[in-house]
């Protein structure tokens, strides 16, 4: 016989007041029925009947103040049961019907349970061996980007670019140059200026097995479509149990261009870098953008990957193989030494390197590290270095406050701290909104002196 | 040829479209899997079994059965908000794996580790189950995208509320969808409160079918208490979309009898106009009443029906409760794929 107990109305009560009855014995209820009307201290709401029946039996009398959620406040007899069956119904109620553990309390009874397991470590995989001798071609970053985007469209037909300007106009930045002419309108789409519908639409597209490739014509435009890049792409592998993935990029120019001012420049390295599900990707060189752009096209994971509009001209040596695909998560020593660990990422390799050029000149042996991926983040090429070296300098265009030098420093004092010899420092953008003025402009960035200066702190040589 | 841009109001709609036996059976029996399977979600909410957030859809239960029924199953694409256990059920997704993702148990369909607002299904092309009002607008026309980009012949069917119809996404999509003509049919289902705010004191116009006005996507208002006009309705739609003429709206005038989320004790609306739903509108009352009528069923069958869906309704409420959680190691698992 079906026992209707006391409800709870929100996760947190605990109790409540039976204000009234609605039905009296004998009254025959049907699912949807009011029974009875609760009050708690934020709202009075309505008990509806589950089951189908005659009430046989009010359990508690309307009025009677702290009634404990899960208390059976009354009995309904199911249709053809008999009264007489009541008594051993009522010491053996229906399983579903019984009260059960909350969830969250059978957790709280058991202890095992409540240890966090250990979370599992990502394991980089090595660059690539070179064949012997291959040709290294110069290119300037923007073409390396527009190469892996091109060579990765010709391979999967399920790639494809969509953004603002990127096939008629060639790009903003002309990183999508020649795509449209070569793989046509229905493959590099040029959307309207909506960047939280078409980063939503290209999220939906991933869902159902496209491979898109979402520009932002600079990632100060993506804050408007940040809640479909982190509540839908993101988290969406965990959410669904691993059912259904979002295997998709999204790019574009991120940090300080010049003299724009300060809602056109901003590093969102460290924003998305926070964000599991997302991998974070952030590369310097030609060589690094072309092949960890190709890897991100093809990972089946949602990847934000920050360009740099400053870096675009530079050039580099990339080198000429059929396929150059570079590990993500894995970051590159870009020289070794033995003094003082510089490590940098994207444009705050600029200021790193020059430093590092001028530091060596000057004696100091410098081992710089190139993160190259952000998310997953290679600790243990950071760790390494700094147990070598005993000191440790970051260098980015960011602001300080939980950026990523912040988070390295933090894996570095957890994991190294007996290795240290001088608290790790950070260069980063100033605490500040990017001003326009050319003078204060150049204030608010990092720029190789300052690096320079922390380097001579660590190594107490000033 | 171009079609207007009108919306046709429901009322002037003259003959309302039959049902076969078959289908009126079908659609008794699905409305009724989830008016039972929500009664029972609310129950064991109040036991403490289901935390956080738990948007039951009792009163809409024909809006999703019409329209699902008027689809391809397992080809055409659904997705919908956080009110989304009637859509997983009436696509077939097992009421036990939904039952059992409600209490946060291994065996529910996403494991215990997405919850009311977040299932999914590629087998059933449900996907989801999404918590952000109104991003399933934009998902939705990437799912209507996608289909189009492969070929495949599918359409994608995009649930939103009046609440979401205010948001700008919305927009922002409906533009992609008609600029683009791709297969979608956006479904609004207008059950006049977003949360607690009434559609009159939240949006400047309250005809949400004239919506696609300015994108010159074709919107019709519709009956959502009844199946018949939905599965018409939705028929119609899909047809415009699959055939390459691109979205279609259908504002769905509809109702939830609970509150807005198992919290919330509905102070915003009376009494009255609560029972005059219930008693009146009730799309699962209305079908009983034909199905007599008709003769297609007598209150013997109805009853045997009635007991079999409880039965799964127990039988998934059984398992819910008793499945365990989710062993501590999934904490890590389904954040990324290793490559």
């Amino acid at each position: 016989m079906p026992q209707i107990l006391m409800p709870a109305l929100s996760p947190t009560m605990e109790e409540g007041k039976l204000s009234k009855w609605l039905v009296k014995v004998g009254d025959s209820v049907k699912s949807g029925d009011v029974l009875a009307e609760i009050e708690t201290d934020k709202a009075t709401m309505e008990v509806e009947s589950v089951d189908e029946g005659v009430v046989k039996e009010l359990l508690i009398a309307e009025g009677t103040d702290a009634v404990k959620v899960n208390t059976p406040i009354a009995l309904i007899l199911a249709e053809g049961e008999t009264a007489e069956a009541a008594p051993a119904a009522r010491t053996a109620p229906e399983p579903a019907e019984a009260p059960v553990v909350p969830a969250e309390k059978a957790a709280e009874a058991a202890p095992a349970a409540a240890t966090v397991p250990a979370a599992p470590k990502f394991e980089a995989q090595s660059d690539p061996d070179l064949p012997e001798g291959v040709e290294m071609v110069e290119m300037t970053v923007r073409q390396a980007l527009n190469e892996a985007m091109a060579e990765e469209l010709r391979r999967d037909k399920d790639v494809f670019v969509m953004g603002e300007e990127v096939a008629e106009y060639q790009g903003a930045y002309k990183i999508t140059q020649n795509l449209l002419q070569e793989f046509g309108p229905e493959r590099i789409i040029d959307t309207p200026i909506t960047e939280h519908g078409f980063a939503g639409l290209a999220v939906g597209a991933a869902f159902a097995g496209l491979k898109p490739i979402v520009e932002f014509m600079t990632w100060n435009f993506a804050m408007q479509a940040i809640d479909q890049i982190i509540n839908s792409a993101a988290k969406q592998l965990y959410m669904s149990g691993g059912q259904v993935t979002a295997p998709m990029v999204f790019r574009g120019p991120n940090g300080v261009a010049s003299r724009v001012g300060a809602q056109h420049s901003q590093d969102y390295s460290a924003w998305y870098s926070h964000v599991p599900g997302l991998t974070v990707i952030a590369p310097y060189s030609a060589a690094d953008a072309k092949g960890l752009l190709k890897a991100a096209i093809r990972s089946p994971n949602p990847v934000v990957f920050l360009e740099n509009e400053i870096l675009y001209g530079s050039t580099g040596l990339v080198p000429k193989v059929d396929d150059f695909v570079l590990p993500i998560g894995k970051a590159r020593i870009a020289r070794r030494g033995a003094d003082v660990t510089i490590v940098s990422f994207s444009m705050g390799m600029r200021y790193a390197t020059q430093a590092t050029e001028k530091l060596v000149a000057a004696g100091v042996d410098v081992e710089l590290i190139d993160l190259r991926t952000l998310r997953p983040l290679d600790s243990d090429t950071v760790i390494e270095s700094v147990k070598k070296t005993g000191r440790l300098v970051t260098v980015e265009e960011g602001w300080p406050q939980g950026g990523i030098g912040a988070e390295i420093s933090a894996r570095v004092m957890e994991q190294a701290f007996d290795y240290l010899d001088a608290p790790v420092m950070r260069v980063t953008g100033k605490d500040v909104p990017m001003p326009y003025a050319a003078n204060l402009e150049k204030l608010a960035l990092p720029n190789v002196d300052e690096v320079i200066a922390a380097v001579n702190a660590v190594t107490y040589r000033s | 040829m171009a079609r207007k841009a009108v919306a046709t109001k429901a009322k002037t709609q003259s003959n309302i479209p039959q049902l076969t036996k078959e289908q009126e059976l079908e659609a008794y029996r699905e409305m009724l899997l989830i008016r039972r399977f929500e009664e029972k979600a609310g129950q064991m909410y109040g036991m403490g079994l289901i935390g956080g957030f738990c948007h039951l859809y009792i009163g809409q239960e024909a809006v999703v059965t019409g329209i699902t029924m008027a689809s391809e199953k397992g080809k055409d694409a659904q997705i919908t908000g956080y009110r989304d256990h009637g859509h997983m059920l009436v696509m077939g997704l097992d009421p036990k794996g939904v039952m059992a993702e409600l209490t946060g148990r291994q065996g529910g369909l996403s494991k215990g580790k997405g919850g009311s607002m977040h299932m999914f299904s590629n087998e059933h092309r449900f996907y989801g189950g999404n918590g952000i009002v109104g991003a399933q607008a934009s998902l939705g026309a990437g799912l209507g995208f996608a289909a189009k980009y492969k070929g495949d012949g599918s359409v994608s069917i995009a649930y939103f509320g009046d609440g979401a119809a205010n948001q700008g996404q919305v927009y922002e999509s409906f533009n992609m969808a008609k600029l683009w003509n791709l297969p979608v049919v956006f479904i609004i289902e207008n059950n006049k409160y977003a949360m607690g705010t009434s559609i009159e004191r939240s949006s400047a116009t309250t005809d949400f079918s004239k919506r696609g006005a300015s994108f010159d996507i074709p919107g019709e208002q519709v009956d959502g208490m009844d199946v018949r006009m939905v599965y018409d309705a939705a028929k119609r739609a899909i047809e415009h979309a699959r055939s390459g003429k691109g979205p279609f709206i259908l504002e769905m005038l509809t109702y939830r009898y609970r509150g807005h989320s198992m919290s919330d004790p509905a102070k915003y609306r009376t009494k009255d106009e609560v029972t005059k739903y219930r008693q009146e509108r009730d799309p699962i009352e209305q079908i009983k009443a034909r199905l007599l009528a008709e003769g297609y069923a007598t209150e013997e069958s109805l009853k045997a029906t009635e007991s079999e869906i409880r039965a799964i309704v127990t039988e998934a409420a059984d398992f819910a409760t008793n499945d365990p959680e989710p062993d501590a190691s999934e904490l890590w698992t389904d954040i990324t794929i290793s490559a």
